[in-house]
């Protein structure tokens, strides 16, 4: 009998391999499967989705241990690639909470009605003031949603095919007319603390709505550019409804087992416990990976679901590489500014100044009930320490989602900013994890008596362990900061924004690319358009939809 | 502090308890965070309450603002487009306001109550931009939204029902008049007004004698077969008199998204509330311009051939789509098919040759008709009695 002996390097050979089993790592490969190619995804861990993940690890219960809501993840995406049908489902959720010092809250309810009252109860304006702001919001939401599922122009190209797309971007800016053209300009480049003050006179009702300006940047506040982080939490939908969020049912690892599973059913290959030392590079060509424990993968196209400073500093050889493209990789801003507890609890806790069956105790809570507030956590950050009054992102998904605690018992996801990438400029420490730690749990007790009594388990992650778990660069959460020098056609820099790298079959695909940070998908699958086309393959990316 | 207590989320009005016994069909809705019957007993009855007897309508839900102080018809003549110096002590005016770009913003009514004193009631929550246009200028404003109850009581026997009641002086009350009583000890404000265009009064009370001048209203109502209307019945009635809503037939500026979906009060056919003698009014510049230049819209009452109301229809001309249709219905009354709609036309362009496209449903089976369609001036529905005075009795 003639056996015949595959040679064990051809084994490792693939059309293309994806540095990251993170969604958008998991995204891309999937399109790059289905369009048949022979695909590989390498893990560094033993589990599959970065910082899109659900692990166990307290018995009973769920973590979603970095990302915890979902409103960014493309519809078109998830329709496309069957996710609900490979165990996706997205409910929405809705309203929030801050706690004031005072002892009264701010409740910002889900419905119009009782939030209206709630704010009016606040600031009758600011009630009222509510309408224009969320008409305005929407106007900047609907300007950028377009270019979600499109690579940025290329601003330095006069190819006419590229003129074209800078049309397209100028067009949308056209649509908006002169005077909505200057307010676009003045958002994209204001603090989210100027933006709201220009609707809101009431400290707390600003200080709940500027959260979603710093989640994840290390900015304050009052510092320029903070305005559009606020809208990148905004763009979003659930099933339509822009600027909503909901909670993926298991956990957010539901949305990579989803990805997961439909790339495995195009014949993609996940291999995990395969950590990428070497971008292999010959001639100005990739010819494929070796992993730090010597085995190697040979392909065409590599593509690196790493953020920009990992993929061209740690994964390259810097002679392999424009000069540029180092310095820029450099200079990359990548700053760590965020920190996560998850906390697995014996019941539900008291909050005071709120009623256990209120509606609102679905909602997001918060703590700072002033911009002052805020900036000072801020502060905390620039001198190179976590926040002693730190600003907190805290849910309770286990009143929404039965899987992820036992009965009666409840799961809290805490996201915590600020915590700085290392503290007074060295590594952070395990006591300075604990001083982390305490001064989150503090935060909670303060507004919650028997909340401490509560805790069963918890799970801490500094932006050390975010980084060294997650392979985030510093903790960043977005792969790189969402700041106006690094969006559109400058992310992660000029000249790069369209997802190749400077070398022949090599590719991003992460979150350091157009449209940034978030469960959003988005990136992994405009880079698999983009990868298609340079192989002259059919497209199997789908468009945006429309916003009408 | 006491833990946060969820509130319902409609809050009932002043009138609720007393609705809840008419409302045989439990079809409640929601209107500004109050809760509204939409209907009863029967939408078509409602109706005709309003044209045949007496019909209640429960406005209280209505944003209402007053407005006082030394500047406060200074402020007003800067916020409204009309000269408010026209609308005397006593009177009503139907008023319009812009924004700087010229935009509605709202419609709405202001009542002149005494010496620099005025209600303006509005669909939009309209606070925060008073209180923006009122800088630099001595008034107050105050939000009486939640404390002034309010009910429309419309329709031919409603003067002799309010004379029943009690209140005096009613028949010499003229069109958008203003009479003042006392019920029960109280202030009631009767106004000769209404959005059915039909003969009508609205009475105007504190929110705590809301159930006896409910109970005291229907007590007096009852011979002449008065009846309580839910929001589906006036809503034929106010398209049969030709008034806009705002919300349905235009979209307030504020709360506008899309660049080019407001519209000017030129294109709502509401240019004879702009005043442009007066020296200075949000939007003035912008309004000056627009009459200039001509305006991109223009409103039309159209009368629709056939019995098949132009809901959302396309409005055709020469085969080309001209505009849409923002609210239609078939007039009971006027045996009229009725439709508003926005035509993308310069103020001179010919309106002959308008066709609706209509699409209707009938067990299932969607059908099509063209129906060619007049432009109108003058809504059909415009009795003699709603401009009468003494008011008739029946
Ligand atoms: C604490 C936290 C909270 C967040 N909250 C939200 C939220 O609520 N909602 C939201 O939309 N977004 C949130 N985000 C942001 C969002 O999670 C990320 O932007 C997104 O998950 C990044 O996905 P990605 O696929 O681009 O990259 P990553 O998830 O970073 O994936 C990169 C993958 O590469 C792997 N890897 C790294 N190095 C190597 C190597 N050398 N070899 C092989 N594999 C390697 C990593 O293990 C990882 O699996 C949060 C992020 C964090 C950290």
């Amino acid at each position: 009998m003639l056996c015949f002996q595959r040679q064990s390097n051809s084994v490792n050979e693939y059309d293309a391999i994806v540095i990251g089993a993170g969604h958008n790592g998991l995204t891309n490969a999937a399109y790059l499967a289905r369009a048949g190619l022979k695909v590989a995804v390498l893990e560094r861990n033993p589990y599959i989705g970065g910082a899109t993940v659900s692990r166990e690890l307290h018995e009973g219960w769920t973590y979603s241990n970095c990302s915890y809501v979902c409103s960014l993840l493309r519809p078109e995406i998830a329709r496309d690639l069957e996710l609900p049908r490979h165990g996706l489902q997205v409910v929405p959720y809705g309203g929030g909470v801050t706690f004031m010092q005072n002892g009264d809250i701010f409740g910002k309810y889900p419905e119009p009605e009782r939030r209206y009252r709630e704010m009016q109860r606040h600031s009758r304006r600011d009630a009222d003031a509510w309408q224009r702001y969320a008409a305005d919001t929407m106007k900047q939401t609907r300007l950028i949603r377009p270019f979600l599922m499109k690579r940025p122009p290329n601003p330095t190209s006069l190819r006419p095919g590229r003129l074209r797309e800078l049309a397209e971007y100028g067009a949308a800016f056209g649509e908006m007319g002169e005077a909505g053209l200057a307010d676009t300009m003045r958002f994209w480049t204001k603090s989210v603390a100027d933006y709201l003050e220009e609707f809101f006179e009431t400290d707390v009702i600003k200080a709940h709505l500027a959260g979603s300006g710093i989640i994840g940047t290390a900015l304050g506040v009052y510092s320029p550019g903070t305005a559009y982080v606020l809208l990148h939490h905004y763009m979003g939908d659930v099933d339509g409804n822009v600027g909503s969020w909901g909670f993926a049912r298991g956990g957010m690892g539901a949305v990579s087992g989803a990805l997961a599973a439909a790339l495995q059913s195009y014949g993609g290959e996940i291999i995990s416990d395969a950590d990428v030392g070497n971008i292999m590079v010959s001639g100005g060509k990739v010819t494929g990976v070796a992993l730090r424990d010597g085995r190697e993968f040979r392909s065409k196209i590599v593509v690196s679901n790493l953020d920009a400073k990992r993929t061209f500093l740690d994964l390259m050889d810097e002679g392999d590489l424009p000069q540029t493209v180092v310095q820029r990789a450099r200079n990359f801003k990548i700053r760590g500014s965020s920190g996560k507890l998850n906390i697995a609890l014996d019941g539900l806790p008291t909050f005071n100044g709120l009623d256990k069956k209120s509606r609102l105790m679905v909602g997001d809570f918060h703590f700072h009930d002033s911009l002052p507030r805020l900036e000072r956590a801020y502060d905390d950050w620039k001198n190179e320490t976590w926040s002693k009054d730190p600003y907190l992102d805290l849910l309770i998904p286990s009143l929404f989602d039965p899987t992820v605690a036992p009965p009666g018992k409840h799961m809290m996801t805490v996201f915590v900013q600020y915590a700085p990438p290392k503290i007074n400029g060295r590594e952070w420490t395990d006591e300075d994890k604990a001083g982390f730690e305490k001064s989150v749990l503090d935060q909670i007790s303060n507004y919650s008596p028997d909340f401490r009594d509560l805790i069963v388990h918890c799970e801490t992650r500094t932006p050390r362990e975010l980084e060294n778990e997650v392979g985030l660069t510093e903790g960043n959460i977005f792969q790189g900061e969402l700041t106006f020098d690094q969006l559109l056609f400058n992310r992660p820099f000029p000249g790069y924004a369209q997802y190749r790298g400077p070398v022949k079959g090599m590719y991003m695909c992460g979150s350091a690319t157009h449209p940034g940070g978030g469960v959003m998908a988005a990136p992994g699958a405009n880079a698999a358009r983009e990868i298609l086309a340079d192989l002259r393959e059919p497209n199997v990316v789908p468009e945006g939809y429309a916003d009408d | 502090m006491n833990p946060h207590q969820d509130e319902p989320i409609y809050l009932p009005t002043a009138f609720h308890s007393r609705q809840q016994q008419h409302n045989l069909l439990h079809a409640w809705g929601g209107w500004n965070g109050y809760l509204k019957p939409e209907a009863y007993t029967d939408i078509e009855l409602e109706y005709f309450a309003i044209r045949s007897t007496t019909a209640v309508f429960d406005l209280s839900p209505m944003n209402k603002y007053r407005v006082t102080g030394p500047d406060a018809e200074a402020f007003l003549n800067r916020v409204l487009t009309r000269d408010v110096a026209k609308i005397k002590n006593g009177r009503v005016g139907y008023c319009i306001w812009c924004d700087d770009a010229g935009q509605v913003m709202d419609d709405g009514t202001l009542f002149h109550l005494g010496d620099n004193d005025y209600r303006l009631c509005s669909y939009t929550r309209a606070y925060e931009w008073l209180y923006w246009s009122s800088l630099g200028f001595d008034v107050a404003i105050e939000d009486e939204t939640g404390t002034v109850a309010a009910l429309a009581v419309q329709g031919p026997t409603s003067c002799t029902v309010l004379t029943a009641m009690g209140v005096t002086g009613l028949e010499s009350l003229k069109p958008f008049g203003i009479l003042e009583v006392s019920f029960q000890g109280q202030t009631l404000t009767v106004s000769r007004t209404g959005f059915t265009g039909d003969l009508g009064y609205e009475l105007w009370i504190d929110t705590s004698a809301g159930e006896a001048l409910w109970d005291a209203l229907f007590a007096a109502g009852e011979p002449y077969l008065i009846k309580a209307i839910g929001t589906e019945a006036l809503e034929i009635a106010r398209i049969e008199a030709g008034f806009l809503q705002a919300g349905v037939d235009f979209v307030p500026a504020e709360t506008a998204v899309r660049r080019g979906c407001t519209r000017s009060p030129f294109e709502l056919g509401l240019g004879w509330l702009v005043d442009f003698d007066k020296p200075r009014f949000n939007g003035r510049k912008a309004l000056l311009a627009e009459r200039d230049a001509g305006s991109r819209y223009r409103y039309v009452m159209l009368d629709v051939d056939g019995n098949k109301p132009a809901h959302h229809s396309f409005i055709l001309q020469h085969g080309k789509v001209v505009g849409t249709v923002t609210s239609a219905a078939w007039c009971p009354t006027a045996k009229t098919n009725l439709a508003f709609a926005q035509l993308e036309l310069p103020a001179d362009a010919s309106l002959t040759g308008l066709v609706a496209e209509i699409y209707y449903e009938r067990e299932l089976r969607w059908n099509k008709v063209l129906a060619p369609c007049v432009a109108i001036d003058r809504a059909p529905f415009d009795p003699p009695r709603r401009r009468q005075t003494p008011a008739p009795a029946l």
